[in-house]
């Protein structure tokens, strides 16, 4: 397609998050009146790409074209007709309906805007979701969660001085069940065979296949797969999305699926399948991130220590993946932050053996590798995957039989990855439990089992040579009739 | 680098330099003839605030929110009920003080939870545990006014080996926290809730343990203060406690612990509590009117605070 027609395309486009690669090197364009599909796993750069178009992120390297036209900025984008409805809800709680309406569009202005405003978001509402029964002029913040996302829609769908030319929808349908999707998709058809564009994010296969005319894949920040919609099923759009070459060999273990079970879980709400986990097993929990799997770590740990008393054996130690959220202390040393979690080793009488701390710190340093002069240099100083091996010291130096991991590796450098594996698989056959929530699928290929979370709750189990990334894509998606 | 450099580093030494800089402006002022009395009668007064500000401080190190505002109901209710009850007898001493002690430990408990169980801020919970506390003291002081016992008066408005006696039970209970804080298990946990109480939960820390033991300690503490209080002046009142809200406040502050928890000091308690009865001496001794006193205690208290927070590295 040329570039006079498309509506923005980038080029070249390169975007880095430290270590991270989260776009590496991408072409892409969409062009008048196509609705474009954009599927991948977790981290494979979709967020980044949506933003880099809205002009919410500028790129290190490459450009991007508005119709033609070089230009970056969100007043740049919204001016070329670029629309985004975000996956995380945007509106004001506090303000209505029609007061949001008027927020998005500056156009709304003047004597009576209110009024007019109520009549374009009304007709938009009614176009879209006809029978909505939403009140314009209530306040959002008493919409149930689906009416909301109805809001958010048909803002962006409508026009005041200048028409949207490309409404990029980022999981629309999350919160809107089958009749409402349903609705939305006909609307998003009509939109496009009337000339305007879409981008379409969303994990349900059926909806990216059924509305886009074109289907684009990515994978580790690259696109692997641009083709047009009616050549690809579920299967082949699952296969698409996973790795094409690369089979690793997995460390085949016959010890440890006999041991006794540590922890022993009901499923959820009697739906899905019950949780176990052995002595000395890895165990893997995948799927799409925000899926229910943090919430697992965080109930599991909640259920093992006391918030009034302190515990005298600790049976589960935690490393956190967001370590600002709950990791590190910023204030503290690294040895501070290393020592945090098995203190009262070396505690007499309650008070503190300062020397005994600095040996234990030193002991660790050298275990884990942490790159670092001095202990005692604050937990800032360091780069994020030494401050990670901080924490993954924090919880192995404890005694605690069981380790929770929260997606731990996310923004670590690769050489680090393969030391802290090694360190898991060796502590694994000392008997220690390891419960790895993880979205990268190289990591997940490293458990013994793995439990494939959709919706809060397990869908799947997956041993041995059955983790594969097809089986866990296809288990993670919902929408896969087969 | 040398001591003087790493001195500088610590966030209490500006409290002491203040305080020193306006004992020193005071002595010069009255030709050196007021050394001794002026000395002696700031060790006196800082005691208190220095024993209320080591609650208020354990409490801001829990983090952002936490705060104890019934400080001066607590210290009034203990005053009050500990005079009554001992009666002006010598045997009671002891009861007395034991019965102050159980005072902040009920205050401090119910504040714990009326902040966990009705989920209030700390702020507001506390504030409303003070009316009903202050209350409290009204309903069973009835504007009596009961003298202390003899031996406890004496002892409490007396010096040994020069000291004031009530600054040397400020110096004991600071030695205590400061172990608490510096070297104990307790303080570990409690820096660590204040800098991320998610982290610390997700370390294994008793989080809601460590919280009531800290709003305890606080109350304890400001009931052991009005204990004294009320014997050093000769009586309970019922406004004794008023000034200590903002005071234990400001000394945690003015002493460089941070306002957003995690990182708090003992020794600039007593910088800044001397520093805060220095402040109105010497003003008072430049003779200046009330309303210019005010200003001035002000101003110079943001003069120190700035000070005392320019970035100066990391202290630990």
């Amino acid at each position: 397609m040329s570039q006079t027609e498309a509506v923005v395309s980038i080029r070249q486009v390169r975007v880095e998050f430290g270590a991270v690669k989260a776009l590496d090197g991408v072409d892409f364009a969409i062009g008048r009146g196509e609705a474009v599909g954009l599927v991948g796993h977790n981290g494979a750069g979709k967020s980044t790409i949506v933003n880099v178009i809205n002009g919410g992120l500028s790129p290190h390297q490459g450009e991007i074209l508005y119709e033609g036209r070089t230009g970056s900025g969100i007043a740049t984008a919204r001016a070329h007709g670029v629309r985004c409805v975000f996956q995380e809800l945007s509106l004001c709680p506090n303000l209505t309906v029609v007061e949001n309406t008027r927020l998005m569009h500056s156009g709304l202005s003047g004597l009576g805007w209110r009024r007019r405003a109520a009549k374009l978001i009304r007709d938009s509402l009614d176009t879209i979701f006809p029978g909505h029964g939403i009140d314009c002029f209530a306040v959002v913040g008493s919409l149930s969660i689906a009416e909301r996302q109805m809001v958010e829609i048909a803002i962006n769908f409508l026009g005041v001085s200048e028409p949207p030319k490309l409404v990029i929808l980022d999981e629309p349908t999350s919160s809107l069940d089958a009749g409402l999707a349903e609705q939305l998709m006909a609307h998003v058809r009509r939109f496009v065979a009337g000339g305007g564009s879409v981008l379409l994010i969303s994990h349900i296969l059926g909806e990216i296949l059924s509305t886009s005319s074109r289907i684009v894949v990515m994978k580790d920040g690259r696109v692997v797969t641009s083709r047009p919609a009616a050549e690809f099923s579920v299967r082949s759009l699952v296969e698409a999305m996973g790795s094409v070459v690369k089979e690793t060999t997995r460390a085949v273990r016959a010890t440890a699926l006999t041991a006794e079970k540590v922890i022993d879980l009901p499923a959820v709400k009697g739906a899905g399948i019950p949780f176990y986990a052995r002595k000395g097993e890895i165990v893997g929990l995948a799927g799409l991130g925000g899926h229910g799997q943090t919430t697992t770590l965080l109930h599991l740990f909640a259920e093992s220590s006391s918030r009034w008393l302190p515990s005298t054996d600790k049976q589960m130690a935690f490393v956190a993946g967001d370590r600002a959220l709950n990791g590190t202390f910023p204030l503290w040393s690294i040895l501070r932050n290393l020592s945090i979690g098995n203190l009262a080793a070396f505690a007499r009488r309650a008070s503190i053996d300062r020397d005994r701390e600095a040996a234990h710190g030193e002991d660790w340093k050298a275990k884990m590798g942490i790159r670092t002069p001095d202990m005692n240099n604050p937990i800032l100083s360091l780069s994020g995957g030494n401050q990670q091996k901080v924490l993954f010291a924090r919880a192995l130096a404890g005694e605690a039989r069981i380790v929770l991991m929260d997606d731990p590796m996310r923004g670590v450098d690769i050489g680090t990855k393969q030391e802290v594996y090694a360190t898991l698989r060796r502590e694994a056959e000392q008997g220690r439990t390891f419960i790895w929530y993880s979205t990268e699928i190289d990591e997940v290929r490293l458990c013994d089992r793995v439990y494939v979370f959709r919706d809060g709750i397990i869908v799947a189990e997956l041993e041995g040579d059955a983790i594969t990334e097809d089986n866990i894509l296809a288990t993670s998606f919902s929408g896969e009739a087969a | 680098m040398n001591r003087l450099t790493m001195l500088s580093r610590k966030p209490w030494i500006w409290s002491f330099v203040a305080a020193a800089a306006i004992w020193l402006v005071t002595i010069l002022f009255t030709g050196g003839s007021s050394t001794a009395s002026l000395s002696q009668a700031t060790l006196t007064f800082a005691a208190f605030s220095i024993i209320v500000g080591l609650g208020q401080m354990l409490v801001i190190t829990l983090g952002p929110g936490n705060v104890d505002l019934s400080v001066p109901a607590t210290i009034t209710l203990s005053g009050t009920v500990a005079l009554k009850l001992m009666d002006g007898q010598d045997g009671m001493i002891l009861v007395g003080l034991l019965v102050s002690i159980a005072i902040g430990l009920v205050i401090g408990i119910l504040n714990y939870a009326l902040i966990k169980f009705l989920r209030i801020p700390p702020i507001i919970a506390t504030l409303s545990m003070s009316f009903l506390v202050q209350s409290c003291a009204i309903w069973y002081n009835r504007g009596l006014r009961v003298k202390p016992p003899e031996a406890l008066a004496s002892f409490s408005t007396s010096s040994t080996f020069g000291l004031p006696n009530t600054a040397i039970i400020a110096l004991f209970l600071s030695l205590g926290v400061w172990w608490l804080l510096d070297r104990s298990l307790f303080g570990r946990w409690i820096s660590a809730i204040g800098q991320n109480a998610f982290a610390a939960r997700m370390a294994g820390i008793a989080v809601d343990g460590c919280r009531l033991a800290t709003y305890v300690l606080c109350a304890v503490l400001a009931a052991i203060c009005g204990y004294l209080l009320a014997s050093f002046s000769g009586g309970a009142a019922l406004n004794m406690g008023a000034e200590y809200l903002l005071m234990s406040i400001a000394v945690v502050v003015i002493g460089g612990s941070a306002v957003a928890g995690g990182n708090s000091n003992v020794p600039g308690i007593w910088g800044a509590s001397l520093f805060m009865f220095l402040v109105v001496s010497m003003l008072n001794t430049y003779g200046f009117g009330a309303g210019v006193r005010l200003i001035m205690t002000g101003l110079i208290i943001i003069s120190v605070i700035v000070a005392a927070s320019r970035p100066t590295g990391s202290t630990r």
